[in-house]
């Protein structure tokens, strides 16, 4: 095994993977990375299969140093780093795939969250309940630590390049219900005309949002029911909270709508401070918004070609087709 | 009443059977993930049930709204429910700083505290729904003679494993956290585990009644699974 030691562990750092499917009814939440295409990018980056583990970057990026290589990283998302070899410092930009050896150190920088770094072979974390994804609440893994060795599966190659991947942009779309009913027709239309900012206490269970105070046609409770990534309660103060991948399995606040699944990573890359908007689309709709987004993401794939990436063996591991049916 | 499946999102949706907390309905929710338990049905990833619905997770590429809704109404209309969950007694401690609202809640029913935990015991709760936190199972069937309202403000952090009452229902906290139930016991047992095979000690349907333990055995349970 390639093994990295952690010199500084960043903030907001932890191991995440597609997510812990099949215990919701345990009330156990899915986790997973918050932006799953960029997590695959990386692991593509990284010539890691599908539905490898990362370190998730949420704040501050970590400083590695590498005990035992040669590995191959990639790097998803907006870092800038450098890296320390024989002495010599060279500058490293993102949307990389690298090779690093016995004794590099890389500093890494992220200018805008979120980032995925990706390991050769996929980050070795323990699965539990089925995945490695960190859920400290649980005792499933905990935030990465100064001194953590990480290990990962040795690699070299030449290096590779790819233009980013865009996150989208416009108002987030989201089906309306389960509880539409909770909320008057003024209601919702002053829910879809504003702009809501995000608020600071937002984290990986919830993106908590402010704006105008959204009334309920009778309580802001309902007898609790199943919740899920995207869904977006209204508790009785009206500011709506979107939860995401941390969010608990069942909730009690009427629900006016949940995100459709090809902006779930959106969500991801609004920060505290920054506004968005909600735009109600129908299932039709939510279908095509899926397929656009497959036929975007295979087009980043094929630009990463043109950036010299070996494709020949991308497909003789059946990485992208694993990585898309998966995400 | 015919139950309505309404969509969460565009990967799942939630077949709802009532709007009421009631063992009937719950029965039902229980009922019918039962039956996909047998079916597993293609293009269904996942199923959970809550108080008096089910929320099932699907990929909408492989099923469509519309076939599962049909779905739905044709496996939901199964009607025999034989109870298939099993039957705990789990012990608890009442002593001291571990029952912080004992007294209050008993002197809300006019009763003493020893009075109201052996009534207590006596009760056979019924799994509604597991939620909130892993492990969190809401336990329903406290009787109206035992019953208190969720405090006004809630605790910041209520430590691990607390039994509580609020509201017809008792649960027992996996984990510390806020919350704001009444505390009226600990158990010396572990409510969630990670590396177990199952990871949670109640399961949806599952039964529960509460044996009263002293210190002495309290202790002895907890160092059973510390080690």
């Amino acid at each position: 095994m390639a093994r990295l030691i952690v010199e500084h562990p960043g903030l907001g750092v932890s191991i995440q993977d597609s997510g812990r499917t099949g215990f919701r009814k345990l009330g156990v939440p899915v986790s997973g990375a918050l932006d799953q295409r960029l997590r695959i990018a990386a692991n593509i980056l990284a010539g890691a299969p599908e539905p490898a583990a990362v370190l998730e970057v949420l704040l501050a990026a970590p400083v590695l140093r590498v005990e035992q290589g040669p590995l191959r990283l990639g790097l998803a998302g907006a870092f800038s780093g450098v890296l320390f070899r024989d002495g010599d410092e060279k500058k490293i930009d993102s949307w990389r795939g690298l090779t690093l050896h016995t004794g590099d150190r890389l500093a890494l920088k992220l200018l805008r969250p979120p980032g995925s770094i990706g390991f050769s072979g996929g980050l070795d974390a323990p699965a539990r309940l089925g995945s490695r994804s960190t859920y400290a609440r649980a005792g499933l893994g905990g935030p990465l630590g100064r001194g953590d060795i990480l290990t990962c599966a040795p690699a070299e190659g030449a290096d590779l390049a790819a233009p980013p991947l865009g996150s989208g942009e416009g108002p987030v779309r989201f089906i309306p219900g389960p509880q539409a009913e909770a909320f008057s027709p003024e209601t919702f239309a002053t829910f879809t005309a504003s702009r809501w900012t995000v608020r600071p206490e937002s984290d990986r269970m919830g993106l908590r949002l402010a704006g105008p105070r959204l009334t309920h046609e009778k309580s802001a409770n309902i007898v609790s029911d199943g919740v899920t990534p995207g869904a977006i309660q209204i508790p009785g103060d009206g500011q709506p909270i979107v939860l995401r991948a941390d969010g608990q399995t069942s909730g009690g606040y009427a629900k006016i709508g949940c995100v459709i699944s090809a902006d779930l990573d959106r969500l991801a890359h609004v920060l505290p401070g920054e506004e968005l908007s909600f735009r109600a689309v129908d299932l039709a709709e939510a279908a095509r918004a899926r397929a656009e987004q497959r036929a975007a993401f295979e087009k980043w794939r094929q630009a990463l070609a043109t950036f010299g990436f070996d494709e020949d063996k991308l497909w003789s591991e059946n990485l992208i087709s694993g990585a898309i049916s998966g995400a | 009443m015919t139950p309505v499946l309404l969509p969460l999102g565009d990967e799942a949706a939630t077949l709802r059977f009532g709007e009421a907390i009631d063992l009937a309905l719950n029965a039902r929710a229980h009922a019918f993930c039962a039956v996909l338990d047998a079916a597993r049905p293609k293009g269904l990833r996942e199923w959970a049930p809550a108080f008096a619905s089910v929320t099932l997770w699907y990929d909408p590429d492989a099923l469509s709204f519309d076939e599962l809704n049909a779905l739905c109404l044709r496996l939901a209309s199964t009607p025999d429910f034989s109870h298939t969950g099993r039957v705990h007694e789990l012990p608890f401690c009442a002593e001291g700083e571990f029952a912080p609202d004992l007294f209050e809640t008993a002197a809300r029913n006019g009763m003493t505290a020893r009075d109201w935990l052996e009534a207590f015991s006596k009760v056979t709760f019924e799994v509604y729904m597991l939620g909130f936190l892993p492990g969190f199972a809401y336990l329903g069937g406290l009787p109206k003679f035992l019953d208190a309202p969720r405090l006004a403000t809630p605790r910041k952090i209520v430590p691990e494993r607390s039994v509580a009452v609020a509201d017809g229902m008792c649960a027992a906290y996996p984990f510390a956290s806020p919350g704001g139930w009444r505390l009226v016991g600990r158990t010396p047992l572990q409510m969630f585990d990670a590396d177990a095979k199952t990871p949670t000690r109640l399961a949806p349907g599952d039964r529960v009644r509460w044996r009263l333990v002293g210190v002495g055995e309290f202790l002895a349970l907890e160092a059973q699974w510390r080690g």
